[in-house]
């Protein structure tokens, strides 16, 4: 096995929504600590959901999509982009910062 | 019936604080998340952004009054000051001058410079201290809350000591050089960075409320910093050459006060010579105890 190249790993999904966000204010949750994460949610156009993440953790992307598929599948949202900004957080830690910030747009 | 619970100063984020200590809901953000500034330095060294750089900026109401507001975030990169993070802080105090609000408060919780961006970050801490000085002189109060877990360290613990005042908890820190790097520099026998108790000792609010170093010693409560930083909306103390002869008879005094090796703990030899009545209990005593105490 090669060694892994040093620097982050930029990881791209995009999503067919379902459930229009319509307009929001950004919502920000987390911190960019160890073993932690950040999460901006913005308004997008289109009826996808748009979901970027920076890590430090090289090579994870498989339990990124498992974790990014289960969020999608629990909220379905459409016209969303998801930005993360990643410092090694587990599965668990990332799940519940992408439910935080849902939780935070507006009914 | 509404449940008063103290709310922990130290273990809420930057933001977190910014919401409680500003009026309800009157945070207007300056540069926020979403515009995406950040550290031009950071990917290059494999380590990830944050969208705000660690420094949250921007206008509030506090008391119904305007002022502007910084606060810095302890857990992305221990609030180390970077290019963008210092640049941020200059930007809003420079237009404080422009402005003219009531006050600045700078929620500090930082170890000093982000060593990942060396010089950019040392010349942002130096602008800093330049524009702060520059809103004293202007009669606009500068107000600094330490009561973060990171504490107040290096640059910005100089930054902190440049405002007109200087508000802690017992839990804040405040200090130039951090105990790992006293210890890395002087040795072990010098000062042991593991040593909790030593180092609250000799950098937790306490010792600087006694030492006359913080101007309010507060509890580890939201509420509490929110109630002394609308004490402090008045409190302008532009450097004056009476104030600076005065803050060096102060620090020569306290050199006098310990002129040689003590037998026992310094920091507790100290307050006594300082005057302070059972200065052996003081780590022991909660907050409005110590605050009777003072005598400088």
């Amino acid at each position: 096995m090669s060694e892994p190249s040093p620097g982050l790993e930029t990881l791209n999904y995009s999503l067919p929504g379902q459930r229009p966000a319509g307009a929001f204010a950004p919502v920000l949750v987390g911190v960019v600590g160890s073993g932690n994460l950040e999460v901006l949610l913005e308004p997008a156009a289109g009826m996808q959901c748009d979901i970027r993440i920076e890590t430090s953790a090289r090579g994870f992307g498989a339990i990124w999509e498992a974790v990014v598929r289960d969020f999608h599948r629990r909220h379905p949202l459409a016209g969303v982009r998801v930005s993360v900004n990643d410092m090694g957080a587990t599965p668990a830690v990332v799940s519940l910062r992408l439910e935080q910030a849902v939780s935070e747009l507006a009914p | 019936m509404t449940l008063n619970i103290a709310v922990s100063y130290a273990e809420c984020s930057a933001r977190e604080r910014l919401a409680l200590i500003v009026d309800r809901g009157s945070f207007h953000e300056w540069l926020p998340p979403a515009e995406r500034v950040t550290s031009p330095h950071l990917a290059q060294l494999g380590v990830p952004c944050a969208f705000d750089d660690g420094v949250a900026i921007g206008r509030a109401t506090l008391s119904s009054r305007p002022i502007f507001i910084a606060a810095q975030e302890g857990e992305f990169m221990g609030g180390g000051v970077g290019e963008v993070h210092g640049a941020k802080l200059v930007g809003l105090l420079r237009r404080a001058l422009r402005d003219r609000p009531d006050a600045v408060l700078l929620l500090a919780e930082s170890g000093g410079v982000r060593l990942h961006e060396a010089n950019a970050g040392l010349i942002a801490v130096s602008e800093v201290m330049r524009a702060l000085l520059d809103v004293r002189a202007a009669g606009i109060p500068v107000i600094v809350l330490i009561g973060g877990s990171n504490g107040c360290f290096g640059g910005m613990g100089i930054v902190a000591r440049c405002a007109d005042r200087v508000v802690m908890s017992d839990v804040g820190r405040l200090a130039m050089s951090g105990p790992e790097v006293i210890e890395a520099s002087h040795g072990v026998d010098e000062f042991d960075a593991r040593d909790r108790a030593l180092v609250w000792r000799t950098t937790g609010g306490k010792h600087r409320w006694l030492s006359g170093d913080c101007d309010v010693l507060v509890e580890d409560d939201v509420a509490a910093f929110r109630a002394a930083a609308i004490d402090a909306l008045d409190a302008s103390a532009p450097v004056t050459l009476k104030r600076l002869e005065d803050e060096h008879a102060l620090l020569a005094a306290r050199l006098r006060l310990l002129p040689d090796a003590v037998d026992g703990d310094e920091a507790v030899a100290l307050w006594a010579r300082l005057g302070v009545a059972d200065a052996a209990r003081v780590p022991d005593m909660d907050v409005d105890a110590v605050r009777a105490l003072r005598v400088v």
